[in-house]
């Protein structure tokens, strides 16, 4: 008899943050939900052939984003954008299907998690290892950075005026849910 | 229901600022007194009688409080909270009292009062200036065994806690528009202007509460109301505005690069019971648009003999005492001025009912309207005179006084003497940020001249001693930092003079006077010691602070660097600017370790990162070892053995069945477009274009120079897709490069890089029966080995998950390495475990993998390479492709020096004794007969136990090593010289017969 | 701590994000493999390390992860400007320079002491 093996499913996902909670001084960190992440490196005519596959053109603006209902796609650099989408599992595999002669999507869905930072004071939060201007002015909703925290990278959005979400790779994304709740403590 | 708590018995009733009703007990060497809340350590011991606060540094003579800010050189404490929590060297000009402290004087011993250090004082001729460098040489020995102990005991400052600091800190970055150092009346006035603007403000001081030296007066009006309330209201309308930051307790001490201002804030140090939650302390870095310097001056002392008993303090200081906390430094009380403002502490003592026996002064030409004030009070000035000795032991008693230009002695009995030598602007953060000081003449003083960054200097840290004058700068700086027009400034009255000055030695402390009249109080630096260090050759001032240590105590001579200064310029016959003054340097005043280091300590300490597999290998009992950031699994103990017998099973069965190891750390980097082969053609040294697509080929890349810079298994997943694998180090500085060279050299390339290293857990099952346990995981992969032959890379699934599977080895065994996505990372190496465990596999650890891979004589960068190894000198000329007419490192790899005869080049060593295992790092030498120091070959590179041979094995770089194999060379060691022979770097299987099998 | 402009994210940013690339305006030669040492050595050894303006390269590391150059005062720190990678070579004026050179000497803090004589090596006494 065959022996069972084991299909493993999404269910099967386990992020390195996976079961975290911590709040203090009016500020909470989650680790948000699973998603998926393509990092997009592309010139001119990339950008056109991105758009067919996200369905919105992607932004140009240092700093900002361009969102469409699950989609968020952040620009990081003149020709790199980190999408990430919430939904649509097969990203990824559209983005296969145009090839490689365009642009470079390559998956990091399990390279990046991400860390969910609310609160009223928020920037303080985030200021006490982020060197970056943080004010409203500065920094509005729907911004995004990448920066450090710390010692370490991290990718900032700002999804509401109390509301971060902090990207950063798994192996050191203890240390950067460790740093900003030691920070939340301070704050 | 009424109270009263003896707070000490030279407070004054109705004078102050303090409630009566909020009390706190603190303990002083041991003995319990009362004090206010509010008040600083120094006016609580004042209030309780107590001047004695330490003994100094050198000499251990008794010591008071001097002053009544961050200026205080001799009331140096050791604060208590618990037992870890012990800070040493605490100003009790400073430190606010809570409920509780412990405070302990310093340098003492056996006690406070009976010093026998104090002997230092009888003995000073021999503590002369640069006695560190003159005493003490001989006999050379003599230093580490008798001379450093007891200097150590004798000097040091307070003693540091005997347990780790379990105090959290904190950082905040902040940005404005505006931060305005210095919460005086001058940087009220700028903030309260600029605040209007509702630009972003930042105002910082270091007191509990704004109003600097405001606090002290009693009389003087700002916009008509009293000048510490007009603080106190500006501060509530200022901290009320929500463009407005005010930091109190917050000390601004370095002034950095492109208006960068580095800020301490004492959070909890003046509380009894801290909200464990709450940081000590925090570092602010401020980045500011525009910079205020609002610091005002401090108050010098006067250069005359024996100027520094207890009960000699600061005329400011015993201002700010009475009128701030209410307390009376004396009751029959001295005063020796140069300057006017110490006439308004006489005055205000004398109101509060101090007896002022005398005011000395050595100037003839004193105002008319502060005589006319001293004598409705019936105070004695004696104009043209000059304080020449005091006497007292543990507290002044007496002063003697002279005239400036005569003889006739006059011993007056005082228990406290007042003395101002003037204001010196507090320039230290301009001059941080590079500002140019200027040396007014007038009032012989440095002042800014040239700034540097965005900032100004206003009040009397800029020289503008006017209290309507200063609040007009105030205005003008904060009209030029936010815009708009200027503001009206606040009406003032009642403020006094702060004219008058003296620097150097007073009278009868001159060049022909051998009295100890203390310059640098902290150092025990006298004014004969400046003149000493100038006779014996030390004419820039540089070396005469260095050679004295004068201003170079935890205080930077705030106090003293003028008088040394003048008295350096006086001996060298020259004029001050001349001279030029010594470097401010950032801290401001001490910072703890605790600030700068804020959040990174214990787990923050530095970045750790962890696979998606660590988890596992914990709960299987792996011990760890850093590599770089990661913690890697090193080994697997099974109960009862050490790390030699783990490794030695390890490497057994990988050989003989299987085993599974974590290579998640390795870097990847995916090299996606058009252009991809032309990239991976020039990044590295190997052919690439005939590389099928579903291979991969092991790769080297160089630096221009031709040294090896990384190394790694590349596979081929397109025709314009590979998947580039690097050391688990080398990963962003390989990435690097390659963006270095993709922007800037060939920014016309279509190729893009992204890093994958965290996408992918890397699985690596090697051995016999590799296949046999992964096969039935696996879906859409033929395994085969015709199918999937040595260096094959695949696309298909495991469990269900995506997978990359190589089929590549770094043990020699046939084996796999499956990457899969990180978040399934472990669900898969749990199900591979499953099947394989049964059939013998173990896990392995990385230094399995060591041996295994020097086994097969592989290489690692870094540790078989040292940056000056190239891939001829490794053995690996193969992997440099003759036929390409560039990549980078070719010409490198043409120079002379690299393709000279001679090169140290990497071979194995088999010891005679295969029992002994070399060092790594011994050397290496062909005739361990000759004489000292020995002709050497090369060192030891890696080297280990291998239980596959049964025998040690090592690789070395030795010169001209590919040539003496067979040779018999020696590693002389410090008991035994050990002979080895020279051998291929291939020990195990050099046929790699059993990579295919 | 310098703040430093990226020209790609048009903006000042602290420099905590980035990272020093050394000298700019070395073109890697592209005949490499025919350099004469004289020439590789002058392409790969040799800098200029010049005292004030400095022209260098900058990573935006932390940040959109360009390279790009600035003109720099090495003395003052200050820049004068931040030009992408590719672009040429700027022509600093001497005004730009003298907006960014630290304060002339004349003012008397650090002011050296001895003065020593080009001709004679003999010490003479600071102006």
């Amino acid at each position: 008899m065959a022996e069972q093996l084991r299909n493993l499913t999404i269910e099967d996902r386990k992020g390195p943050l996976t079961g975290r909670v911590f709040g203090a001084n009016g500020c909470t960190l989650k680790p948000a939900a699973p998603a998926i992440r393509i990092s997009l490196r592309a010139g001119a005519e990339g950008m056109a052939a991105a758009k067919k596959v996200l369905g919105i053109a992607l932004p140009v603006k240092p700093k900002s984003t361009a969102l469409k209902v699950d989609l968020a796609c952040l620009w990081l650099g003149p020709d790199e954008w980190l999408i990430i989408d919430s939904a649509d599992s097969v990203l990824p595999e559209k983005f296969a299907k145009l090839g490689n002669s365009l642009l470079s999507a390559v998956d990091v869905s399990h390279r990046n998690t991400a860390i969910i930072v609310e609160g009223a004071n928020v920037e303080a939060v985030l200021n006490s290892g982020c060197p970056q201007d943080l004010s409203l002015d500065a920094f509005h909703v729907g911004s995004c950075s990448r920066t450090i925290l710390g010692k370490s990278e991290v990718v900032l959005f700002r999804e509401a005026e109390n509301r971060f979400r902090v990207e950063c790779w798994r192996s050191f994304s203890d240390y950067v849910w460790k740093y900003l709740a030691d920070a939340a403590k301070s704050a | 229901m009424s109270f009263s708590v003896n707070t000490g018995a030279n407070r004054i009733a109705g004078k102050g600022r303090l409630s009566p009703a909020k009390t706190v007990t603190f303990t002083f060497d041991g003995r319990r007194l009362n004090a206010m809340e509010g008040d600083t350590l120094a006016s609580a011991l004042l209030a309780n009688g107590i001047h004695l606060a330490g003994r100094s540094y050198k000499y251990h003579r008794p010591r008071g409080i001097l002053g009544s800010g961050p200026e205080e050189p001799n009331a140096l404490m050791n604060i208590a909270r618990d037992k870890a929590r012990r800070q040493p060297n605490v100003r009790a000009t400073c430190q606010e009292v809570f409920d509780g402290m412990e405070a302990h004087s310093q340098n003492t011993y056996p006690s406070l009062t009976f010093d026998v250090g104090a002997i230092n004082d009888v003995l000073s001729p021999f503590y002369g200036a640069g006695f560190y460098y003159k005493t003490f040489m001989w006999p050379k020995a003599a230093w580490k065994k008798i001379y450093e102990p007891i200097v150590r005991e004798a000097a040091g400052l307070g003693k540091s806690p005997d347990e780790a600091d379990p105090d959290r800190y904190a950082n905040r970055f902040a940005h404005c528009d505006l931060l305005v150092v210095g919460g005086g009346a001058a940087g009220i006035a700028a903030a309260l202007a600029a605040a209007k603007s509702g630009k972003r403000i930042i105002l910082a001081d270091e007191n509990p509460e704004l109003g600097g030296w405001l606090r002290a007066e009693t009389s003087a009006t700002v916009d008509g109301i009293p000048a510490a309330e007009w603080a106190a209201a500006k501060q509530a309308e200022l901290a009320a505005m929500e463009n407005v930051t005010v930091l109190t307790r917050t000390t601004a001490f370095g002034y950095y690069s492109h208006n960068m201002v580095s800020m301490a804030e004492r959070v909890t140090d003046h509380m009894s019971k801290p909200d464990a939650d709450l940081p000590r302390e925090r570092l602010w870095q401020v980045r500011a648009n525009k910079v205020i310097l609002a610091t005002g001056a401090i108050e010098r002392h006067l250069v005359f003999a024996d100027n520094d008993r207890p009960g000699i303090m600061l005329a400011s200081a015993a201002r700010l005492y009475l009128n701030h906390y209410g307390v009376a430094v004396g009751r029959n009380v001295g005063v020796y001025t140069a300057c006017d403002s110490a006439y308004e502490a006489a005055f205000d003592l004398a109101d509060a009912g101090v007896k002022v026996v005398a005011i000395v002064d050595p100037r003839t030409d004193v105002a008319e309207a502060l005589l006319a004030s001293a004598n409705e009070r019936n105070i004695k000035v004696l104009t043209g005179h000059a304080v020449t000795g005091t006497k007292g032991r543990l507290r002044v008693k007496s002063m003697t006084v002279e005239p400036v230009n005569g003889s006739a002695k006059e011993s007056l009995e005082i228990d406290s003497l007042l003395v101002s030598g003037g204001w010196t602007p507090s320039v230290h953060l301009f001059s941080q940020s590079r500002g140019k000081l200027k040396f007014d003449a007038d009032s012989e003083r440095f002042i800014p001249d040239i700034h540097v960054e965005e900032c100004v200097s206003i009040g009397s840290c800029n020289g503008t001693d006017e209290m309507e004058a200063a609040l007009s700068e105030a205005m003008a700086s904060a009209k030029d930092a936010v815009g708009g027009r200027a503001a009206t400034a606040p009406k003032v009255a009642g403020f006094g003079s702060m004219s008058g000055h003296l620097i150097g030695s007073a009278k009868g402390a001159g060049p022909d006077d051998h009295v100890k009249a203390f310059i640098d109080f902290q150092n025990d630096v006298c004014a004969k010691d400046i003149r000493l260090a100038v006779r014996e050759g030390m004419h820039s001032i540089e070396h005469v602070k260095r050679y004295t240590t004068t201003g170079m105590a935890s205080d930077q001579g705030k106090m003293s660097n003028l008088h040394a200064l003048a008295i350096a310029a006086n001996a060298l016959g020259k004029e001050i600017p001349e001279v030029g003054l010594t470097t401010f340097r950032s801290p401001y005043t001490p910072v703890t370790f605790g600030t700068i280091v804020n959040h990174a300590k214990g787990d923050l300490f530095d970045v750790t990162r962890r696979t998606a597999i660590h988890g596992w290998a914990e709960e299987n009992g792996a011990v760890f070892e850093d590599v770089g950031n990661w913690k890697r699994a090193w080994y697997f103990p099974k109960a009862g053995e050490d790390m030699a017998a783990a490794v030695a099973r390890e490497c057994r069965q990988v050989r003989e069945s299987a085993g599974i190891f974590d290579a998640s750390t390795l870097g990847k980097i995916e090299v996606v477009g058009p252009d991809a082969v032309k990239f991976m053609e020039m990044m590295y040294t190997n052919p690439w274009a005939k590389l099928p697509v579903g291979m991969c080929r092991y790769g080297i890349m160089c630096r221009e120079d031709g040294f090896i810079y990384d190394d790694g298994v590349v596979g081929r997943l397109a025709e314009d897709r590979f998947h580039v694998t690097t050391t688990t180090g080398g990963a962003p500085r390989v990435l690097n490069m390659m963006e270095d060279y993709l922007q800037t050299e060939f920014p016309d390339w279509k190729v893009w890089l992204t890093s994958t290293s965290e996408q992918w857990a890397v699985i690596a099952v090697q051995g016999p029966k590799a296949r046999e346990i992964i096969e039935p995981l696996i879906d859409g992969i033929d395994l085969s080995p015709e199918a999937m032959p040595h260096m094959a890379i695949r696309e298909g699934r495991i469990c269900g998950v995506p997978t990359r599977l190589m089929r590549v080895s770094f043990t020699g065994e046939a084996g796999f390495e499956i990457n899969v996505p990180a978040d399934y990372g472990r669900a898969v190496w749990e199900a591979v475990w499953e099947r394989g465990a049964p059939m013998g596999m173990v896990p392995y650890g990385t230094e399995t993998m060591h041996v295994l891979r020097a086994e097969k004589g592989f290489i690692i960068v870094g540790q078989d390479t040292d940056g000056t190894v190239t891939p001829y000198d490794a053995g690996l000329g193969w992997a440099v492709g003759k036929k390409k007419s560039d990549f980078v490192g070719i010409r490198g790899l043409t120079r002379p020096d690299i393709v000279a005869e001679g090169r140290r080049q990497l071979i194995g060593l088999k010891t005679k004794d295969p029992k002994v295992v070399l060092e790594e790092g011994a050397q290496i030498v062909a005739d361990p007969n000759q004489p000292i120091p020995m002709k050497m070959l090369g060192f030891v590179t890696s080297s280990y136990w291998s239980s596959n041979l049964d025998r040690s094995i090592a690789m070395a770089l030795v010169e001209g090593g590919f040539d003496r194999k067979g040779q018999t060379l020696y590693v002389p060691m410090e008991n035994e010289t050990i002979a080895v022979e020279v051998c291929d770097t291939a020990f195990f299987d050099a046929k790699g017969d059993r990579l295919n099998g | 701590m310098l703040l430093i402009h990226c020209p790609y994210c048009e903006e000042d940013r602290p420099e905590l994000e980035f990272r020093g690339a050394g000298e700019a305006h070395i073109a890697r030669p592209t005949n490499m493999a025919d350099l004469t040492d004289e020439e590789f050595e002058k392409f790969f050894f040799i800098r200029d390390n010049e005292k004030g303006l400095v022209f260098e390269r900058w990573r935006h590391m932390h940040g959109c992860g360009r390279f790009f150059n600035a003109a720099r005062h090495s003395v003052s720190d200050k820049f004068i400007m931040t030009y992408k990678a590719g672009e040429p070579k700027p022509t600093i004026t001497q005004a730009q320079i003298d907006a960014v050179k630290p304060p002339a000497k004349g003012t008397p803090a650090n002011e050296p002491v001895w003065t020593v004589d080009a001709n004679t090596g003999e010490k003479g006494e600071a102006k």
